[in-house]
């Protein structure tokens, strides 16, 4: 049986990093206080072990999940990693280690403690990403469609094979700016990339235009002997609608091109976004 | 006119109809078009009456021949008048469909000149935006009655789903609110849907690229709370057509009051927006739950009980059947537990192969246990925190606002009088139950 030991392991943040953890507290039978990334604040009072990345264990790894435990396990192991639940790498070492133990049947322990935070974290990225399928407004600059949105988990992997299908022939790029990065599309290409600021021009007259006309379809749409901002706010949380056109935000709308050369606005005018 | 007014006016007059989900259909655009839908629909906005806005919904004209009294573009009105070219309207959807507004068109009319000009009307608009645009997100179009079947057919090439509104959920509620119309009129056309749909699904057996016919099914609408019919009608009437006409959706409109006119309810008249809350949670329960029509409503009950939503009525009134054991009942009764909704249930179904409920693990999979506790046991106990003396069932079956609701209205001794409106022959007669219902009814007045 490992034993709890008073260690906590800190990788570099990959995916890959953390299947190294994984193969490191197998290893060393133990199981740490917690997995942290670089940055985390060194308050704490317990030795820190580093777990340099290592594609070699990676591999033997995360081929050991789908033998071991399944493909549903996977595919979930790496949903959870994109959420914003803190605790994520930890849990995700103890989720896997009950998997070894039970093979696929951990799937459906979801009376389990740990399953359960998983299955809850995994839940609240989903959801977001759901929502964002619908409430991601694009400008069009120059041809180019460009969205931006601020996330609490990291969605972008799932929001990409939605936005290629709907739009196989358009330029788009959506840009996180929780995460710093930016999925960028072309025909039949895209990638996620890091993008540290985002400049926008001007819109266009086009552009102004269908803006107030969506206002003006939103404000009309409604039926005002049924107004019900409460319920409208349940489903659709304030912190979406910064970016959202209905709610005309002119700050947003309006921006001018104020900073520096950086970002998009380099990516734009350059013919390829690769 | 320009493009800005055309879009408030007829907006404006398309905005009582309530379907706007893009759901029932999943698709993926080809190289070199535009659009995609996902069965479980997506909802771009929501406006400020906490509608979900999937599409944009609007009317080709809102120019009416006809004169139906609850309708804003009855031709008697007094109200200024548009109409989209095909062109327009098919530029806006497209352009609006680009920027993410929207997941498509839900495209509907009055009858301007007649139902086959403005059915031809409405499939210009569609061939732009299929053909020319190359566009495959999703298209919702209303059959227009007494348009030709051939153009009938030609939209329903075109769109994804077609609907036609009964609006009033009788003949005599027909004859006297539209005069134009008929049963006839309405159910016609929706049968001629059916039928090309099942055709079609040979063709598709047959040839696999046999073009699709209205995939996402078809749908209607019925107006609540314009005419005296009971909300018994109206849900043996969605049955039906959820049955016999294998429609997709039945939504329901509490009506609005647009005009005065003394078939009508007067023009203050606040809009039924509960009973279309009921007959929607009811609808839910046909659909999802494996009940039928007249298990939640019959001829002594021909309407939903006010403060509890017609799942825990039904449960109220079949005592019998509980309590139910968690770790055995089979999945379509755990679907009768109030306080258990689809996904629960599914959940439980899944966790109790790897072990033995309890209490505590419901909860983690999503049981609402408040609700739940009365109806259920965990390795043969009830929930062992819960004294039933103590507990206000029926309390804890209402909801938040209903409760306030029901202490607004009533004084202390109305409120027990008023005990015999839930009329509840409980079959195992659990005499302190009863005798909760009182108390705990008396407790918060
Ligand atoms: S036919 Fe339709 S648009 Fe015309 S008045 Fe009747 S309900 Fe209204």
């Amino acid at each position: 049986m490992p034993t709890t030991a008073n260690v906590v392991y800190q990788y570099d943040g990959s995916f890959d990093g953390l299947l190294c953890s994984v193969f490191e507290s197998y290893d060393k039978k133990e199981i740490p206080l917690d997995i942290v990334l670089p940055d985390a604040t060194q308050m704490m009072l317990v030795p820190i072990k580093n777990i340099p990345t290592d594609s070699g264990k990676a591999k033997r790894v995360l081929a050991s999940i789908p033998a071991k435990i399944g493909f549903l396990a996977l595919d979930f192991v790496q949903h959870a990693f994109l959420t914003c639940f803190t605790q994520k790498e930890l849990y995700i070492l103890l989720f896997l280690r009950l998997g070894y133990r039970h093979g696929a049947n951990v799937m459906e322990m979801l009376a389990d403690d740990v399953v359960h935070t998983m299955v809850k974290a995994v839940r609240h990225l989903d959801r977001e990403s759901h929502l964002f399928k619908g409430f991601i407004r694009f400008s069009i600059f120059n041809h180019i469609l460009v969205a931006e949105i601020e996330p609490k988990n990291y969605v972008l992997p799932l929001l990409l094979q939605h936005f290629c299908e709907r739009y196989p022939e358009e330029r788009f790029l959506i840009y996180d700016k929780t995460h710093g990065m930016a999925l960028v599309y072309q025909p039949y290409q895209s990638a996620i990339i890091p993008i540290d600021d985002l400049v926008l021009p001007e819109p266009d007259e086009a552009e102004e235009s269908y803006r107030e006309l969506w206002q003006v379809f939103y404000n009309t749409i409604e039926i005002k002997g049924r107004h019900n901002p409460k319920c409208r706010m349940n489903l659709m949380p304030k912190r979406y609608w910064k970016y959202m056109t209905e709610f005309g935000n002119t700050q947003y709308n309006h921006r001018k091109v104020l900073k520096g050369q950086d970002g998009l606005l380099k990516a734009l005018s350059h013919k390829e976004l690769f | 006119m320009d493009v800005f007014e055309k879009l408030k006016i007829l907006t404006d007059a398309a905005k009582y109809d309530v379907a706007c989900t893009s759901s029932g259909v999943n698709k993926k655009t080809p190289k070199g078009g535009i659009g995609s839908a996902a069965a479980c629909g997506i909802c771009h906005s929501f406006s400020a009456d906490g509608r979900c806005i999937s599409l944009l919904k609007v009317l080709m004209t809102n120019v009416c021949a006809y004169d139906c009294k609850y309708c804003v573009n009855r031709h008697s009105n007094d109200t200024p008048r548009a109409a989209f070219t095909p062109r327009e309207l098919a530029d806006l959807t497209i352009n609006f469909y680009r920027r993410n507004y929207i997941e498509g068109l839900f495209l509907s009319s009055g009858v301007l000149k007649n139902p086959d000009y403005t059915c031809e009307q409405m499939i210009e608009t569609l061939r732009i935006l299929r053909e020319e645009y190359r566009f495959f997100g999703y298209i919702h179009a209303k059959a227009i009655p007494g348009a030709d079947s051939a153009l009938v057919s030609r939209l329903g090439m075109l769109a994804d789903r077609m609907s036609i509104n009964i609006e009033l959920p009788s003949q005599d509620s027909l004859n006297l609110l539209a005069p134009d119309k008929s049963k006839h009129s309405i159910l016609t056309p929706m049968r001629y849907i059916q039928n090309r749909i099942q055709e079609n699904s040979m063709d598709l057996v047959k040839y696999k690229h046999a073009p699709k016919f209205v995939p996402a099914g078809q749908s209607t609408q019925m107006i609540i709370g314009a005419t005296p019919d009971t909300d018994l009608q109206i849900l043996n009437l969605t049955e039906g057509l959820y049955k016999k006409y294998k429609l997709k959706r039945v939504f329901f409109s509490a009506y609005m009051p647009v005009i005065e006119n003394s078939f009508l309810p007067t023009i203050d008249t606040e809009p039924p927006l509960w009973r279309e809350h009921r007959l929607y949670q009811a609808d839910w329960l046909l659909r999802f739950y494996g009940f039928a029509a007249n298990e939640l409503l019959d001829e002594q009950n021909q309407s939903f009980n006010p403060y509890v939503d017609p799942k825990c009525n039904w449960a109220l009134h079949h005592l019998d059947f509980f309590p139910m054991d968690v770790n055995r009942a089979p999945y379509s009764d755990l679907l009768r537990v109030p306080g258990i909704g689809v996904n629960s249930a599914k959940r439980i179904v899944t966790a109790r192969r790897m072990t033995t409920l309890s209490f505590e693990s419901l909860k983690k999979l999503g049981v609402v246990l408040k609700r739940a506790q009365y109806f259920i046991t965990c390795k043969g106990k009830k929930n062992e925190s819960f004294k039933i003396t103590e507990n206000a069932i029926l309390q804890s079956l209402m909801s938040e606002k209903t409760r306030k609701e029901y202490q607004m209205k009533f004084s202390q001794r109305e409120a027990i009088d008023q005990l015999s409106l839930f009329d509840m022959p409980f079959k195992v007669q659990p005499n302190f139950l009863q005798e909760d219902i009182v108390k705990c009814l008396q407790q918060q007045m």
